[in-house]
């Protein structure tokens, strides 16, 4: 079976197998450098406007933020089984752990989409109407809105890519196993996590000690 | 290998791993309640790295990759170190 998932310029499924996720791993690097510009902004900000962050933290939605922070984590581990599932040879069982997954990543966007309802109905966007006067406050929530939008392009990309698995396997279960698109699609789905996990204390943590 | 020892052994560490994240989650909204004044913003991001840690570990399996893979990931981690010690070198020595 193996053959026909060899595409040129490779003549050998496991060394095909090493490019794929050797070229996803380098690509994963130059995300967590975008990122990690955003995180030193952020950095800086919060040491020259200490009291401004700790005031706009607390005006986030620690449910929200806890919520989709376990939402995420879940669809990684049910990407994480059904890489498993599927070089097991248990195609099914992984094709319904990517529905799981891609549910999962879809019910994270839905909820982030009323938080930003909340949010705007908060007057916590920055500009003339914005809700808190302390310096550095709408800073915060510049870096918010930015963070939580790229990470969420990032979410639907990433959800893009689990449906064609899904689509593609859906009557071809052996592809999963064979093909290297579930081990790069899962990688990235763990990276998008693995940001999230970076932003939650950033954003939805910070000031709740401070009353 | 039966089924029933294949569907555990795909299961179990991902399992387990999953339930440590969510016990750090637990761990980590818990203690941002507790005033530890200047420690909240350090213990909270500790406890981020280690969840991102348990990710490309067990999730990621890191550690099952070949040394390219790890060598690819690891270069990420240390340049983003390197960018913010050559920052806090500037904004926060003044």
């Amino acid at each position: 079976m193996s053959d026909s998932f060899i595409h040129p310029p490779f003549d050998a499924l496991a060394r095909q197998h090493q490019a794929v996720s050797f070229g996803m791993w380098l690509f994963l690097v130059s995300e967590v450098l975008l990122f990690a510009g955003l995180f030193a902004g952020y950095g800086v900000y919060r040491g020259i406007f200490p009291a401004g962050f700790l005031a706009a933290g607390r005006q986030t939605d620690i449910v929200y933020g806890t919520v989709n922070t376990a939402i995420l984590m879940t669809s990684s581990f049910t990407i994480a089984v059904a890489g498993r599932a599927a070089r097991a040879e248990l195609g099914r069982m992984a094709w319904w752990l990517l529905v799981a997954t891609f549910t999962l990543g879809v019910l994270f966007l839905v909820l982030k989409g009323l938080e930003y309802r909340e949010d705007i109905a908060k007057h916590l966007v920055p500009g003339p109407d914005f809700a808190l006067s302390v310096p550095g406050a709408q800073i915060f929530f510049s870096y918010y809105w930015i963070m939580t939008g790229v990470h969420a392009v990032h979410v639907t990309c990433g959800l893009i890519a689990v449906l064609r698995l899904v689509v593609a396997s859906r009557n071809n279960l052996a592809w999963l196993a064979g093909s290297a698109s579930e081990d790069a699609t899962a990688l990235y789905w763990h990276l998008v996590d693995i940001i999230w996990i970076v932003l939650y204390p950033l954003l939805y943590l910070v000031g709740r000690s401070h009353g | 290998m039966d089924d029933h020892a294949r569907i555990k052994d795909i299961w179990l560490r991902p399992l387990l791993t999953w339930l440590a994240l969510c016990a750090l989650l637990a761990a980590t909204c818990t203690l941002a309640y507790v005033p530890l004044g200047d420690g909240n913003f350090p213990v909270s991001l500790g406890i981020a790295a280690i969840k991102a840690a348990l990710v490309g570990s067990i999730f990621m399996r890191l550690f099952e990759n070949n040394a390219l893979n790890r060598l690819a990931a690891v270069a990420g981690p240390v340049w983003v170190f390197v960018m913010f010690v050559l920052m806090g070198a500037d904004y926060f020595t003044r």
